[in-house]
């Protein structure tokens, strides 16, 4: 808003006496009581819905525990942990889901910054019309694109291999959905096309965070487009490349929906998420689903803390929380 | 109407940092009092503890004689200008200034309400834009706006908070000028902080320098410019700012980076004792030697300079003779350019001579000026030496008159208005 | 810019405008085809019907549709409410007070945010199994908090941040008390974002999957993503192709209409949150 631009210096310091605490005043003792009363109940509804699951998890995992027969539950200590990890399902499973992580984020930062390009170049006229769209995938749920998807490639209902019978190896009766790295290729396009949007959204804000005047700058230089790009642009968007490639990578790394709809996890095209679902839900095996959950939580944190060690991802920073 | 005293404010922050540190002022009845000094001085926190934004530590708030320390914002009755204004982007310029007497609930019937408004925004020339939303105004109106929202309800003063620092330059100037004269209008009490010494001369009945916390010197703007009362007020008052010079007392002369000056006995009986002062110059008291009658050139002193660079402005011409520093109070006036909010560039001296005058870069030049208008301050305190007590009562004096007679004069157009309303 | 380069980005997004809708449109044009039509293989229907809408909406399958849609409904519009005013309350906090704990709220909310859904519900399968949670609307509205609560408090206080406090104290210096300081100024410069963050939430509460097979079990609250992926299971002779097309359609509806309305608060508040912060 440009009637409260913020002012420079000397009136940021008489506000609230951030980061002073030595001495606390009262008033500041009244601030402290209203801010944990206020935020309180967020943080203690976030806490119940994900602290209590997961130490109860942790704890089932070290039990021999059936939901169908709940009297013969028994301590078994990590031994739920050591039939999961020799198993090759497990790895079989967590293969599928790092090769789903890395194709999609990969084809997604490429095809969003794509996208971002062309929305911050499109003409005002246009503008609004782009961007409804690409939050359509966005907005539309996982499901249906699932379903969207899995139709159009099916071999009863799909129109993919009349449409694309011209391709060698595509033919009438290519069944999409009958061998593994073909399910995966669909499940990824489904994936890809429905995450897309919001990354490159993501990118979009990074691009329009990069202030016009170093591209000029640039241009005077004698750069060319590609090296402004390169040189100017990317390396001034790091921060937002960053955020949206963990955002999405362990969004990605979750990935259920689009398996359960369009594959059922037939094929070897069983995802971590998809595993641990069937053990606990479909098969009601508490100790050994919870064990899966657990390791797919370790993972997570594994991701997150790559990132932020491996990448030097300032999730602090790159959110304005310095 | 309304008189504010402060009594020894202090303001600490949780660390114990003193960021305003025993302040009084007696704010008199209708007076316009200025605070200024670089940033981080501690100015407008002590106004936020006026108006009731922040809490006071120690020291007492007066208004009208009762203490109102512990009095929220909404009952200490004062109206408030804020530096980017603070103004309602989701209500109309009309409703903005409307807000405070929308908020009596009741005090007002909604007559009298489009009475006041309209009566302010007369004052302020914004009828036609009353219906717009404040996105859509310029600058200038915006904060005309934020004036029309202060003026509106009867406050027993107004607070502004450097209310034309987002103007542009000629704006700003503009917009001084009408502050003035809505403030003698009204009558009004009026604080007014502001870092730029321009604001602080023009519009304050009497001008309150502070640094890092600390009140230096409350008096008028002529008091502050002929008798600062140390280092830091000589040189933040004036523009360009005053030459400061070391200068090693040599019996009954002066010696300066220049040369040797006589000193009269009244001068010499003040600087008695002492080896080393700080010589403090106006730039505008000196004079091109060259142009001047001889008879003025024999009442004053005539040295010889090197000129680096010269700036010609049509009515004057700056010029800037470097100097080599003197170690003995180099730190002393390091510190001095520090608290200026300097940039410690290069020692030298600037002068502001006629425009006539034909020095040009690179010149050898004589400049010519009055050791009686040299002001010399203790090296170890910064205190001024060269202060007279008596002549800054007198200017005092001089000054609350000019004051009292300037309400009156407007209190009496006021009225003479008001009885050709009648007439009519 | 040259005519040239103009023409590309308008080819581009033209390009955009047919990724993102073609496969919605294929959708539809799947629901519209007559059941002996699915298999045609060709993208659009040879002749329009809308035998599907029928079967879901009045004939058999509505049984199982129509209460499903009103879980659906009904879940997310009480998760977003609730999860929007906790999240209003506590990005007050974290954007205008200073207490300490502020970072450890944000933080948690990322955490949250990146915790794998399936690793929570293995567990409140259980536990709701034991207090009786299990296929109830409680059941889904509180672990839908931790989908929507964490995005909210972090968009919520993005917004809450931009505005201008110094309005507040404005109010307070013309006399108003805390409360009309907050009523008249606070929240009307508030409510943007506040509507904003609940479409969002919204969205991702309507998208839920994984809590919706596992802790539901009947229509009593299993909701519209849960019924379609389980509903492929009821007849295993008959494609259900058409009628899910046009179960997927229904639900696409409402997120579409709210796209279409407020595409640019809804871009704003994606981004604020996750980049600005």
């Amino acid at each position: 808003m440009s009637t409260t631009t913020l002012p420079p210096g000397e009136k940021t310091r008489p506000a609230p006496a951030r980061g002073r605490r030595a001495g606390i005043s009262d008033r500041s003792r009244a601030e402290r009581k209203l801010g944990w009363m206020l935020a309180g109940p967020a943080f203690a509804v976030m806490l119940l819905v994900t602290a209590y699951p997961i130490l109860q998890a942790v704890y089932d995992s070290l039990f021999d525990f059936r939901l169908t027969d709940p009297e013969n539950k028994s301590f078994t200590g990590l031994s739920n942990y050591s039939v999961i990890l020799t198993d090759r399902i497990w790895w079989t499973s967590l293969a599928v889901t790092l090769l789903i992580t890395v194709v999609t984020v990969a084809v997604e930062l490429v095809l969003g910054f794509a996208l971002a390009l062309v929305m911050m170049k499109a003409l005002s006229a246009i503008r609004p019309v782009i961007r409804a769209a690409i939050l359509i995938p966005y907005a539309v749920i996982t499901v249906v694109s699932a379903f969207a998807w899995q139709y159009a490639f099916s071999l009863d209902s799909g129109f993919v291999n009349s449409w694309l019978g011209w391709l060698p190896g595509i033919s009438a009766d290519t069944d999409w959905f009958g061998g593994t790295w073909k399910s995966l290729f669909v499940v990824c396009i489904a994936e890809i096309w429905k995450t897309t949007p919001f990354i490159s959204l993501l990118l979009l804000a990074g691009l329009a965070q990069v202030p016009e005047v170093l591209q000029e700058a640039a241009k005077v230089d004698g750069a060319t487009w590609w090296q402004r790009m390169r040189r100017v642009t990317i390396p001034n968007m790091k921060a937002a490349i960053m955020v949206a490639l963990l955002f999405r990578s362990l969004d990605a790394f979750r990935v259920f929906d689009s398996i359960f709809i369009m594959t059922g996890g037939a094929n070897n095209t069983e995802t971590v998420s998809f595993l641990a679902y069937r053990q606990t839900i479909a098969r009601l095996e508490i100790g050994l689903g919870s064990a899966v959950s657990v390791l797919l939580f370790v993972c997570v944190v594994l991701i997150c803390a790559l990132f932020i060690k491996g990448f030097k991802v300032d999730l602090a920073s790159a959110r304005g929380e310095g | 109407m309304s008189e504010i005293k402060l009594q020894n404010i202090v303001k600490k922050y949780g660390d114990g940092f003193p960021a305003v540190n025993d302040v009084s002022i007696d704010i008199r009845d209708g007076e316009f009092i200025i605070l200024v000094g670089p940033s981080g001085c501690g100015k407008s926190t002590l106004l936020r503890m006026v108006v009731g934004l922040e809490d006071i530590t120690s020291g007492e708030l007066l208004i009208n004689g009762q203490r109102v320390n512990d009095k929220a914002p909404r009952d200490r009755n004062l109206a408030m200008v804020f530096q980017n204004y603070a103004l309602y982007p989701h209500l109309s310029v009309f409703e903005n200034i409307a807000f405070p007497l929308r908020l009596t609930k009741g005090k007002f019937s909604d007559a009298e309400i489009d009475e006041r408004v309209n009566r302010a925004a007369d004052l302020l020339e914004l009828r036609e834009h009353l219906q717009r939303k404040p996105a859509n105004l310029s600058g200038g109106q915006r904060q005309r706006v934020a004036m029309g929202r202060a003026l509106v309800r009867d406050a027993d003063a107004f607070l502004f908070d450097e209310p034309l620092s987002n103007l542009d330059a000629k704006l700003r100037g503009q917009m001084r000028t009408e502050i003035a004269r809505i403030q003698r209008r009204l009558g009004t009490t009026t604080i007014y902080v502001t870092h730029d010494q321009t604001e602080a001369m023009t519009l304050g009945d009497r001008v309150a320098v502070l640094k890092k916390g600390v009140l230096q010197q409350c008096a008028s703007p002529r008091e502050l410019y002929e008798q600062p009362v140390n280092l830091f007020v000589a040189g933040f008052i004036g523009s360009p700012p005053m030459n400061f010079l070391p200068a090693r007392v040599d019996g009954d002369r002066l010696s300066l980076p220049f040369g040797s000056i006589p000193m009269t006995p009244d001068l010499a009986r003040l600087v008695e004792g002492k080896e080393l002062v700080i010589a403090g110059f106006r730039p505008e008291h000196f004079e091109d030697a060259s142009v001047l009658e001889p008879h003025r050139r024999d009442a004053g002193v005539v040295i010889e300079v090197d000129v680096d660079v010269t700036e010609w402005l049509g009515n004057e011409l700056y010029a800037y003779v470097p100097y080599e520093p003197d170690a003995a109070v180099a730190k002393q006036l390091e510190e001095l350019d520090r608290d200026l909010d300097g940039e410690g560039m290069r020692t030298q001296i600037v002068v502001a001579l006629d425009a006539k005058s034909r020095i040009r870069d690179g010149d050898r030049a004589q400049l010519w000026f009055d050791p009686a208008r040299l002001h010399l301050f203790d090296p170890e305190t910064g205190t001024t030496i060269t202060r007279d007590e008596d002549e800054a009562r007198r200017i005092d004096t001089e000054n609350e008159e000019e004051r009292k007679q300037a309400l009156e004069r407007a209190r009496l157009s006021d009225e003479r208005a008001k009885e050709k309303a009648a007439a009519v | 810019m040259s005519r040239k380069e103009r023409n590309l980005w308008i080819l581009g997004g033209i390009g955009i405008v047919v990724y993102a809708l073609f496969p919605v449109a294929w959708i539809v044009s799947l629901s519209l085809k007559a059941p002996a039509d699915i298999a045609n293989q060709q993208f659009l229907p040879t002749k329009l019907s809308w035998t599907n809408y029928e079967l879901i909406l009045t004939g058999s399958a509505s049984d199982l549709f129509l209460p499903a849609l009103r879980n659906s409904f009904g879940i997310c519009l009480i998760a977003t409410a609730i999860s929007c005013v906790l999240a209003m309350f506590a990005a007050y906090a974290i954007a205008r007070l200073d207490f300490p704990g502020k970072k450890v709220i944000l933080s948690t909310a990322l955490g949250v945010a990146i915790f794998p859904v399936i690793s929570i519900v293995t567990p409140l399968f259980n536990l709701w199994r034991q207090i009786g949670l299990y296929d109830t609307w409680p059941g889904l509205i509180i672990p839908y908090l931790s989908l929507t609560l964490p995005i909210s408090i972090w968009t919520l206080s993005a917004f809450f941040r931009e505005i201008p406090w110094e309005m507040e104290q404005a109010a307070q210096v013309d006399g108003a008390t805390s409360w009309q300081a907050f009523r008249k100024v606070i929240v009307p410069l508030a409510a943007p974002g506040v509507f904003t963050t609940a479409i969002i939430a919204f969205f991702i509460a309507w998208n839920d999957f994984v809590y919706g097979i596992s802790l539901t079990s009947t229509e009593a609250s299993r909701p519209v993503p849960a019924a379609l992926g389980l509903f492929s299971g009821a007849s295993q002779f008959e494609a259900p192709n058409g009628p899910i097309a046009a179960a997927a359609v229904i639900v696409t509806i409402p997120v579409v209409v709210l796209v279409l309305l407020f595409q640019r608060r809804i871009v704003a508040g994606l981004t604020n949150g996750a980049v600005k912060g």
